[in-house]
């Protein structure tokens, strides 16, 4: 067996490891890794998280436990001190010698420190390892000011990090703008009042002289004679790379560090390969974990003899969230590369800068940077790696499509197959579609097995994106299905609920769906069945909501709520000496509700049949204020009282409620009829709304309150008593039998193509022919009401149903109540 | 002193049973639950005819605390079969007890015969 030694666990030297297991099950290699930290590989990119309250366990790319797993021998705390070439092993500083086929050089970097005098005074910290953090973080408790040297991406890292702790914060930068390599001045200049609005002080053109203090540092004294007074400083202005095997072992180093390797990451000997941060390609050391990845992947398709890509440079395109800020900077950000236009677009008041840079022929995107909104990045970019074609108006591409609701560019459909989606595992387009075809349809499953967006999650927004479309390209989101048991939309199982006769749910699912169904699926049947026959919901009470099970409001603590049906809101004293009679009896908390009518709350369900039966006993019936159904049609009290009225609203919306009463929905149906334009009874907040007018009737349709609240639209005016009751059965017969489950006639609505004209074809004009046929199966409804309390009551069998325990008679023991303002409430559970 | 969510954890420990004699099968609506009481427990017990199956679980929803489970709808999620408690439609698995949305909490289950036309359910014979 080959046996490769792995010389750094960092980022990088891990991915190596995970590349080299997955893509060699076998276990060809004999695999050793030595990491001078004593943890295993961590998160580097994603430090500053650990200011904020993440611990070091939650950093680690992988257990211990993983590296057992895998049979990787791994060796925290152990540096290697040296490579013996002629004999092939490595030397660690506890004096163990290990043999080695090939060796793999992922030593990373460290901290570039400047030459400033008194670096070494107390106080001044690199930002580079989990243990510089946590002596930061120590030394931090007694700080009240903290600079940072280095205004760049990892400078402005650190200095997040160091605001975090609750520290005033300067950044120190030798340049003339921060993040001088990504950013142009306008873009920068816009991230700099970003951050100085976060109280972040920036300090520019600095050359820091020196470092003050009697062994604590105490101050900055820069090269233009100015002092900065600090009690801590934090070095972050670069990286150097780890080489210091490079001399005694004959390897050859590069002028600005690193080991030099050539395409195929191999340095002057074919044996030891460099990757990472540690590596120099063409005297370039690539600082991003993106193409340190390549290079582990490029290795590792070498020792298995896989075809190998050879590493010729890396894009060195970001897009991070820098303290709060949204930065990219993606290809030829300052359009150096070749003669070029930029497009830019700056808001200051809205903070947020683009930049495009197009070809000279105005045919191709070169690159750009993106300050404030990087939402279009990841689309950007992926025209400038393709060469994709630009739209003919490129401004669309940083401004949006103007005078149109079209999508800007070209969307995830043009992405050529090769397009590179997630650039730190590398995860092209045509991988993802791949994975997504053989039948992978949800985003984290889709991110569990391909790795994508698994490192920065800056492409998750395009993963989505492409998930959906290919989904839809697959049929399979523009299909509405109900749920795994069933693979058709409401609408499809209403159908073959009425054309093959189906009474039951078990029928359905026997004939048309598979599984045992659930929680979803079993509602929505029953909801439909009602709908269509009208039978009495509790003969199949097991696939009701417990509300439709009980016929009452389950509330906290178990109990239930009961409301009689009050229509229109009008009642005599009689019937409401009646309701407090019966409260009084079992000890009812009472309220009135929202609809005009009023609720009793904290009966047991074994009392839900005594207490009905009295209220049935004095002329009432149940209020459906448990079902997806009609509940009330609120009213004012019109003509018979007010001075203003114009028609009789109490008595129409007596007339409609009764109409409507049971009728089962989608969704609950609320209605309200007002006797003049001044609308009291807020019909206009309604799924059907009613207002007199001199001449008759207005309908409105379509409205609801709610979390999302939406006025309802007119749909016809003017009409007499029967041409609105007309329009109302045709309206809510369409709706029950097109809307999908639980969407309220607002949602429908706005679904519907053509909104609200073509409503008013199908309900006025009846452009579908179909006015006749929902006003009969409107009337059956109406015809086949009856009362489902009554229908219990009276029934032995159905009244057994009501109770807590099968094997005692007994009440629930853990129902419990406490008083509140004369009434009574449940008692919150330990 | 155990907390009510304790206490089911305790009935259900050890490998001895003992076997409480519920009620009749007919006491139980087909696809459907109802509650039994055993000395100061609540157990939702399930007759998933579908399934020609029996379960057994606590009728306490760890999720709010409410004592409800056996009035949920049951069902499948592949092939598991499962509880939706009518509070909130959390979803537990009726093999297992484990919470199918995700969640930390899940449920106790317990062993269930039929035998005679009678249910019986099993408790750890030191509760």
């Amino acid at each position: 067996m080959k046996k490769v030694v792995v010389i750094g666990n960092g980022m990088v030297g891990y991915k190596f490891c995970e590349k080299l297991r997955a893509k060699d099950p076998g276990k060809q290699f004999e695999i050793t890794v030595f990491g001078e930290e004593p943890w295993p590989a961590y998160d580097r990119v994603h430090l500053s998280a650990y200011f904020s309250g993440k611990k070091a366990n939650d950093l680690l790319l992988a257990s211990r436990s993983w590296y057992r797993e895998n049979q990787i021998d791994l060796r925290t705390k152990e540096l290697i001190v040296l490579i013996d070439r002629e004999n092939k092993c490595v030397l660690s500083h506890l004096g163990h010698k290990i043999h080695y086929d090939y060796l793999i050089l992922a030593t990373g970097a460290s901290a570039f420190v400047p030459p400033i005098q008194g670096v070494e005074k107390r106080g001044v910290f690199m930002y580079r390892t989990l243990e510089d953090l946590e002596s930061m973080m120590q030394y931090g408790q007694k700080a009240k000011s903290a600079a940072v040297i280095g205004g760049g991406l990892l400078g402005l890292e650190a200095a997040k990090a160091v605001l975090d702790m609750g520290l005033k914060t300067h950044v120190i930068e030798f340049a003339p703008r921060l993040m001088p390599r990504q950013l142009d001045e306008a873009g920068s200049g816009l991230l700099q009042s970003k951050l100085e609005e976060l109280g972040i002080s920036i300090h520019l053109n600095k050359n820091t002289r020196e470092i003050k203090g009697n062994g604590k540092l105490t101050g900055l004294e820069f090269a233009d004679g100015s002092f900065l007074e600090v009690d801590m400083l934090v070095v972050s202005a670069g990286i150097k790379p780890r080489d210091e095997l490079a001399e005694k072992a004959g390897l050859e180093k590069a002028a600005r560090g690193g080991f030099v390797v050539n395409e195929f990451l191999q340095t002057n000997d074919p044996d030891i390969f460099a990757i990472g941060e540690a590596a120099s390609y063409n005297n370039m050391v690539f600082g991003l974990v993106a193409p340190g990845y390549e290079m582990a992947t490029q290795v590792v398709n070498q020792l298995l003899q896989n075809e190998v890509r050879p590493f010729t440079g890396y894009d060195m395109s970001t897009k991070l969230k820098l303290i709060g800020v949204e930065v990219g900077s993606f290809g030829d950000a300052f359009g150096e590369s070749e003669p070029s236009k930029p497009i830019v677009y700056e808001n200051k008041s809205k903070g947020i800068y683009k930049r495009i840079n197009i070809s000279e022929d105005g045919k191709r995107l070169l690159g750009g940077i993106l300050v404030g909104d990087t939402s279009v990045y990841s689309m950007l970019l992926q025209m400038v790696q393709n060469n994709m074609p630009l739209p003919p108006e490129p401004e669309d591409l940083i401004l949006g499509a103007r005078g149109g609701d079209k999508e800007i560019g070209a969307g995830v459909d043009a992405l050529p197959s090769t397009a590179q989606v997630c650039s730190c595992e590398n995860i092209s387009k045509s991988d993802l579609c791949e994975v997504i075809s053989e039948g992978v349809h949800e985003i984290d499953a889709l991110k569990k097995c391909t790795k994508a967006g698994t490192g920065c999650g800056g492409c998750m927004p395009l993963i989505k994106d492409l998930l959906h479309a290919e989904l839809k390209a697959l049929g399979k989101n523009v299909k509405n299905v109900v749920c795994e048991h069933f693979d058709y939309s409401r609408q499809e199982l209403l159908d073959l609920i009425k054309v093959r006769g189906i009474k039951t749910y078990d029928a359905l699912l026997d004939e048309f769906g598979e599984g045992d169904g659930c929680e979803v699926c079993k509602p929505l049947v029953a909801s439909l069945l009602a709908s269509t026959w009208n039978d009495l919901v509790v003969l199949q009470d097991t696939i009701q909501d417990t509300n439709d099970r009980f016929l009452a409001n389950i509330q906290k603590g178990g109990t239930y709520s009961v409301v009689p049906r009050i229509p229109g809101g009008e009642i005599t004293p009689d019937k409401l000496i009646v309701i407090g009679e019966v409260a009084k009896k079992y000890g009812l908390y009472t309220k009135i509700t929202g609809g005009q009518r009023i609720d009793m709350f904290g009966a047991r369900v074994d009392e839900l049949p005594d207490i009905w039966e009295e209220l049935i006993d004095a002329g009432f019936e149940s209020g459906h204020a448990y079902g997806k159904s009609l509940r009330t049609v609120k009213s004012c009290v019109g003509t018979t009282w007010c001075r203003y009225g114009v028609q009789d609203a109490v008595s129409f919306a007596i007339r409609v409620e009764e109409r409507y009463r049971g009728l089962r929905s989608p969704h609950k149906l609320k209605g309200a009829v007002s006797g003049c334009t001044r609308e009291c009874a807020e019909a206009q907040s309604k799924d059907f709304g009613i207002i007199a007018t001199e001449k008759g009737w207005n309908l409105y349709v379509c409205g609801n309150g709610g979390s999302k609240p939406q006025h309802a639209v007119l749909l016809a005016n003017d009409l007499d008593d029967e041409t609105c009751l007309k329009y109302i059965d045709r309206f809510l017969m369409f709706y029950i039998k097109t809307a999908e489950p639980l969407n309220r006639t607002a949602t429908w609505l706005n679904k519907m193509e053509g909104g609200i004209a073509y409503l008013k074809d199908v309900v006025v004009n009846d452009c579908l022919g179909l006015g006749e046929e929902l006003e009969k199966e409107m009337a059956f409804m109406i015809e086949t009401y009856s009362c489902e309390w009554k229908e219990v009551v009276n029934n032995p069998s159905l009244r057994a149903k009501f109770k807590h325990f099968v094997n005692a008679e007994e009440k629930d023991p853990t129902v419990g109540f406490q008083p509140m303002r004369g009434q009574k409430r449940p008692v919150d559970w330990s | 002193m155990f907390t009510e969510l304790e206490k089911y954890k305790k009935a259900e420990q050890s490998e001895e049973i003992i076997w409480f004699k519920a009620a009749s099968v007919s006491a139980f609506p087909e696809n459907g639950g109802a509650c039994v009481k055993y000395k100061d427990l609540q157990i939702a017990v399930f007759n998933f005819t579908r399934r020609n199956e029996w379960y057994a679980c606590q009728n306490l929803c760890p999720h709010k605390m409410q004592m409800a489970l056996s009035r949920g709808m049951i069902g499948s999620c592949g092939e598991e079969p499962k509880v939706a408690c009518p509070f909130h439609k959390m979803t537990f698995s009726l093999k297992n007890g484990n919470n199918l949305d995700g969640d930390e909490c899940s449920i106790i289950t317990y062993p269930v015969k039929v035998e005679d036309g009678f249910v019986f359910i099993g408790f750890d014979q030191n509760y």
